[in-house]
């Protein structure tokens, strides 16, 4: 939020289209480093702790008679003895060239682009991702254009009716909207929309099967997400957009005879729009990671769903792959942001 | 059926939870309009499912029955699976030699003939049982069964390190030295090595027990011992397509989203005297809210509830209040109850084992579990009711459903004395922290012992890890785990497939171990071995009811509740009954619909 | 838009009394109240001057004295984009060029901003759109008021850099702000404010953000602007230097009011306000030493809420009880002529003020 039109000048770096490539190329190197350095906390967190906890994550996979020797078996399988770094190590090697496991004369083949192989339901998953991540893509993408739609329609106007009865009563509902929880707004939403009234099914259905089924069963869980990031959009639009409105360039602007709604549009508006990108960068990342309570809510069949059953069932390699899209989806946004940030903002260019 | 895995009505919320039920019981419904009660169209009336059979006559062949569920089963590999539902739901496409009878209540949890032409002949000495098998029966692609698909479906139990997860009870009877590598590590050619099966001809099996156990057709009878045709052994992926022997077969399965079978068209309903196979689709959803599935199942979009571990608490309230005549209240076949750790001290003392049976508040407890419909009777003693052998609330040895069921201070007291305690002493509860019904029941023993100077601390562990916290004798020790609040259902219905792993010395385990109360007790020990070489039904029920006294005796249990359990079924469901075989739940294999749109 | 002719209406119309005045710009009885939660602020308070064509005024005085204020007033700009606030109360007249603008359809005040009147502001990077090319800002400005396309309104843009001494202008045109250095905004900002050959320009602390040598410029093209458009300017400063070269008369406010006003010369050489005194003695001059130069009004600028009875300027005034019977705390005094075209607000006699200033003032300037 500080970086909104208030931002001192930095230095000014005209960027040609060797330089923007150069900085994406610099970017996306040091993304590459963070998400191996992330790789590797994952790895310590679900390999260490429950080493330290003295828990057995392999006593997990067998039947209620544990056999010692069946449990060292799956101990083997899972890797679960091997140190850190050579389980780091199998992993990247997975992703590139993929990967076999062996145990007991069963050998699984998990092919390149191997992110891991769940030995609790038996799927690579890599397939588990891309299966699930059009769904919480949809959710996350079709929330997105609410939000930012409600959110900053109703910040703008919160804003240039300031004190009205408009302003609180908008102000209001975004307060509440931030501060109750999806679940509640979730649970509410179905019982009065699908159980009550009827008017929506509410269910799943896949994109692939039918477009309008598909709609139908995304809109309560769109609404309701969009519902909360709407009423945050719309407390920092208006907030933002009061600030803009005492800044000297809008005076300036009034001064040269243009019309309001172009003052707004033209020289208010693009000014705003800086840290609510931030904030879209941000959000987006983070939920197309998986919006695990809309998804649990709403049982759809996507990242975060996927990710509360692994944790649940102790499904090391579904969680750490899960992870790691979040993490990249997050990297990605940000690179995102910064580009359109330098887009946006001439002062940010490439540096 | 092993500790309770199934759950996923964990209680987000549930204040806010509280607010939908009250919305959901006024807005939901508006469909109780005249149609109900017991009609043909109608659900069959409040338990009437309960131990007998519902609207048989109204199943027609055809339609979807359609499934939904919380959580997914834990393998749908026949060796594999643990889950009672998933037991149950596996004889869609399995078929074993004997099985359960397809019918309600006690006689549920009888055995019957299903490959096989009948029972075992069983020797004398009862150590070989020979089997021939059916004609007609045949595999999803047409081929026969033979002798051979139905040993090598039992060795692949013996390849623990590939195909985890399932009961090892074949494996622990018929090779207790674990002799036999299992099928994949088997060097003989057609990976039939295992010398305790015999099949002498493609129709004929034979098994040749080391030691005799009464016990083992029940095994049998298990999941776990359906017939795998090599060829189509996908070993740890077989979770994912098993091939069917039974009337259905896997058309696509998603783990954790859904799961559709369709008509196996090779299976002859001449061949299987067991299976009706109505439907001609069956579906599971999956769903990550509860509350929404059983939302969903009251609406009517789904038939049942797939984990059959009963409503959550708004549903429920729901359903009690517009639909009851869609509900059953079945006895589940768990027990919920403290087991007394001996190697934390002062519970190696009798005495103060007992102060703690009489100090509970007994309502209390029930109450916390739900009350007497969702959460069950008092429970009395450790035999649940479903086991032959079982007395119910007749065996009532510290009178906790009579005159001390709301706790007696002053025998508490008594026992405290004489365990040379006299002022109480401290000690620790361990529950699981995912089950806030177990969170409550430890509170309120908490409350109720406070008064006879038993000061307890609870302590909510990782529900996930409980076969390392508490399944570990050492760590119970060092962690002063007195009181570990647990559940327990028997795998198969008889005192040795509920109590062996909690009652025998020899389940003691380092980890994984589930005798938490460290029961070392020849008496019982010896009862067992009785039981296992006793092959009247008679003898064996007078065994069971012993060794459940002998348990009693020894002060090691507090039960909470012979537990129940509110499961829905829609007005669309006919030939709908519980069974004792599967700990109360419904007989998935024969539901039929009323309609088949 | 509806707001606005709202608080138009609560202006009121001129007087039917008051006739049109025959100046190019008249400011008759200006006032400009804003009310708060504190009270009412009454940034400008009763201000009368006029300007012709070609002319300079320089209006001067603290900050707080009123002097931005009168400058957005005069360009509609405290009505114009008011969201929701408590809004300015606004009462008096401005006659531009024969139309008075506080009662005029604010459609038409919005038409005449920018192209008849124009202003520079004191910062020029805050002032600027920080997302938009200098180029892009002037073809804006030149468009609202001038239909052409963008390739005659960039030309043009271009042209005005290179009047304003932009080199490279056609380079430069499509430079953000922020490349430009402080001298080089503040002419790109001249550039803007003359592209439609404004008739009044309102400078407003033209300089108050370069540094010297850039300022010495900037005043020049200042001059030089408006000997080529013949516009009327108004040079509002706090500092009397800037306007000595540039403006024919001056105006010092204090507390919202008008304190003294004259030709140039005479605000310099015959100061008639205790006031003015106070700013010449405080204003840099190149041939005294840093010492001595400045010797700032003492005390603080008066509450613009609780305005100081009698003279506003009596607390810091050096001379307040050089009047009689304690007037300068009870009785406001009024504009008072004291020379040709030459008036000031104060209650001592006229050779009492020709007396301190000729003896205890000017010797020490």
């Amino acid at each position: 939020m500080t970086a909104g039109p208030g931002r001192p000048p930095g230095p000014a770096v005209r960027g040609g289209p060797l330089a923007v490539l150069a900085y994406l190329m610099r970017r996306l190197f040091a993304a590459a480093v963070m998400l191996v350095v992330i790789i590797m906390v994952v790895f310590s967190i679900f390999f260490l702790i429950p080493k330290w906890a003295g828990v057995d994550v392999a006593l997990s996979f067998v039947g209620k008679q544990a056999d010692p020797a069946a449990v060292e078996a799956v101990r083997v399988k899972l890797g679960l003895g091997d140190p850190v770094y050579v389980q780091v190590w199998e992993f990247f090697k997975g992703i590139f060239a993929g990967r076999t496991y062996a145990a007991g004369g069963d050998v699984t083949h998990c092919s390149a682009p191997c992110f891991g192989y769940s030995f609790r339901s038996e799927q690579a998953i890599w397939p588990v991702l891309t299966d699930r991540f059009p769904v919480t893509l949809g959710l996350a993408l079709g929330a997105a254009v609410l939000w930012l739609i409600f959110g900053l329609a109703a910040g703008v106007l919160s804003a240039l009716k300031r004190g009205s009865l408009w302003d609180r009563g908008a102000m209001i509902v975004a307060l509440a909207g931030v501060s109750l929880p999806i679940y509640f707004t979730g649970l509410l939403s179905l019982a009065i929309f699908s159980y009550g009234l009827g008017w929506l099914d509410a269910q799943y259905v896949p994109l692939e099967d039918s477009f309008t089924g598909w709609i139908g069963g995304m809109i309560l869980p769109w609404v309701t997400l969009a519902f909360l990031y709407a009423a945050m959009y719309a407390r920092i639009t208006r907030a933002t957009m009061l600030e803009i409105l005492g800044e000297d360039y809008i005076r300036t602007a009034r001064a040269k005879g243009l019309r309001e709604p172009v003052v707004i549009r033209k020289h208010a508006m693009r000014s705003t729009m800086t840290p609510i990108l931030t904030m879209l960068g941000m959000d987006l990342g983070a939920l197309i990671g998986g919006a695990i309570l809309t998804e649990t809510t709403f049982s759809l069949p996507g990242l975060g769903q996927a990710v509360l059953h692994a944790i649940k069932n102790q499904d090391l390699p579904i969680i750490l792959g899960v992870t790691l899209i979040t993490s990249l989806a997050v990297l990605i946004a940000n690179l995102v942001v910064d580009v359109l940030y330098a887009v946006i903002d001439p002062r940010v260019r490439l540096s | 059926m092993t500790t309770q895995r199934t759950s996923g009505r964990r209680k987000q919320a549930m204040a806010a939870a509280a607010v939908v039920a009250a919305l959901l019981t006024t807005a939901a419904c508006g469909g109780g309009d005249g149609e109900k009660g017991g009609s043909k169209n109608g659900a069959a009336g409040f338990d009437a499912a309960n131990n007998k059979v519902a609207q048989a006559s109204l199943a027609k062949k055809g339609g979807t029955l359609k499934f939904a569920g919380a959580q997914d089963a834990d393998s749908w590999d026949t060796t594999r699976g643990y889950y009672g539902f998933m037991w149950n739901f596996a004889r869609y496409y399995s078929r074993q030699l004997v099985t359960n009878k397809t019918e309600p209540g006690k006689t549920g949890a009888e055995l019957t003939p299903d490959l096989a032409t009948g029972l075992a002949k069983i020797s004398d000495d009862g150590k070989t049982y020979t089997y021939t098998l059916r004609d007609g029966i045949t595999w999803e692609d047409g081929q026969p069964i033979t002798s051979k698909d139905i040993k090598y479906g039992i060795e692949r139990v013996w390849a623990q390190d590939v195909l985890s997860g399932g009961p090892t009870y074949l494996r622990d009877v018929l090779d207790p030295e674990g002799e036999y590598p299992g099928p994949y590590k088997d060097k003989s050619k057609d990976k039939l090595g295992l010398k305790a099966i015999e099949t002498p001809d493609d129709k004929t099996i034979v098994f040749k027990l080391p030691k005799a156990n009464s016990d083992f057709e029940e095994m049998l009878a298990l999941i776990s011992a359906s017939p795998v045709r090599q060829d189509k052994d996908t070993k740890s992926k077989y979770a994912l397509r098993p091939f069917s022997s039974g009337p259905y077969k896997f058309h696509s399965y998603n783990p954790g989203k859904d799961l559709t079978l369709v008509r196996n068209t090779e299976w002859k309903q001449s061949s299987d005297p067991i299976r009706k196979a109505y439907p001609d689709k069956i579906t599971i959803k999956f769903f990550s809210n509860a509350n929404d599935m059983d939302a969903r199942l009251i609406a009517g979009d789904y038939d049942l509830d797939i984990n059959q571990t009963g409503m959550s608490p708004q549903g429920r309230t729901s359903a009690l209040k517009q639909h009851k005549e869609n509900l059953d209240n079945p006895v589940s076949g768990y027990i919920r109850y403290a087991a007394l750790a001996q190697n934390v001290k002062p519970f190696d003392n009798i005495h103060c084992r007992k102060a703690v049976l009489y100090g509970a508040d007994h309502v209390s407890l029930q109450t916390a579990r739900g009350g007497p419909v969702a959460g069950g009777e008092i429970g009395t003693n450790m035999l649940p009711p479903s086991v032959p052998g079982a007395e119910g609330q007749k065996y009532d040895p510290y009178e906790m459903a009579g005159a001390n069921k709301k706790g007696n201070v002053a025998k508490a007291k008594e026992e405290l004395k004489a365990c040379g305690k006299p002022n109480g002493f401290k000690t620790t509860i361990a529950v699981r922290n995912n089950k806030p019904v177990e969170v409550a029941t430890a509170e309120s023993l908490q409350a109720s012992l406070k008064k006879v100077g038993i000061d307890v601390e609870i302590d909510q562990y990782d529900g996930a890890q409980n076969s390392s916290v508490i399944g570990s004798p050492s760590n119970v020790k060092k962690k002063g785990y007195g009181i570990i609040i647990m559940g327990w259902g028997p795998d198969f219905p008889s005192v040795q497939g509920y109590g062996w792993p909690l009652w025998h010395s020899k389940a003691i385990l380092e980890s994984a171990n589930n005798n938490y109360a460290l029961i070392k007790d020849k008496t019982i020990d010896g009862l067992f071995d009785q039981y296992v070489n006793t092959l009247d039904e008679a003898g064996k029920t007078k065994i069971a009811t012993e060794i459940n006294h002998k348990v009693m005796e020894g002060a090691y249990y507090l039960p909470f509740v012979f537990e129940r359990f509110l499961n829905w079924r829609s007005d669309r469901l006919a030939n709908v009954y519980t069974t004792d075989a599967y700990s109360g739940q419904y007989d998935f294999v024969n539901l039929g619909l009323k309609s088949t749109k | 838009m509806t707001e606005l002719s709202k608080t138009q209406a609560a202006v009121g119309e001129p007087t039917a009394t008051s006739p049109a005045p025959t100046a190019f710009l008249e400011v008759r009885d200006l006032k400009v109240h804003f009310p708060t939660d504190d009270g009412l602020v009454k940034s400008v308070d009763g201000l009368s001057f006029q300007l012709e064509r070609g002319k300079t005024l320089g209006i001067v005085g603290e900050s707080g004295s009123g002097k931005s204020v009168t400058s957005l007033g005069i360009m509609g700009l405290h009505t114009a984009g008011q969201y929701g606030k408590r809004k300015a109360q606004i009462s008096g007249e401005i006659w531009l060029d024969g139309t008075e603008l506080l009662s005029a359809d604010p459609d038409h005040v919005r038409k005449l901003r920018g192209r008849e009147m124009a202003m520079i502001f004191q910062d020029p990077l805050s002032a600027l759109h920080p997302y938009y090319t200098i180029g892009q800002q002037i073809v804006e400005a030149y468009r609202i008021h001038h239909d052409v396309d963008k390739k005659t309104a960039r030309r043009r843009a271009v042209e005005m850099l290179d009047r304003v001494g932009i080199p490279q202008p056609d380079k430069r045109v499509d430079n953000y702000p922020h490349e430009f250095s402080g001298g080089m905004r503040q002419r790109a900002m001249i550039a803007m404010s003359l592209v439609n050959n404004p008739e009044l320009l309102i400078a407003d602390e033209p300089t108050t953000a370069l540094d010297v040598t850039v300022q010495a410029q900037i005043l020049d093209l200042i001059r030089d602007l408006q000997k080529e458009f013949g516009s009327a300017v108004i040079v509002i400063t706090h500092d009397l230097g800037v306007v000595a070269e540039l403006a024919d008369d001056i105006l010092v406010m204090y507390g919202g009011r008008c304190v003294e006003r004259g030709p140039a010369e005479k605000v310099f050489y015959e100061p008639r306000h205790p006031y003015t005194w106070g700013l010449l003695g405080s204003m840099p001059r190149l041939d005294r030493d840093q010492q001595e130069r400045l010797i700032p009004v003492k005390g603080s600028p008066p509450s613009l809420i609780n305005v100081p009875s009698g003279c506003a300027f009596n607390p810091r005034c050096p001379y307040a009880d050089v009047p009689k019977d304690d007037v300068t705390r009870t009785v406001r005094p009024e504009l008072a002529e004291v020379g040709s075209r030459h008036w000031a607000a104060c209650h001592m006699t006229k050779e009492q003020r020709e007396r301190i200033w000729t003896e205890e003032i000017a010797p020490k300037l």
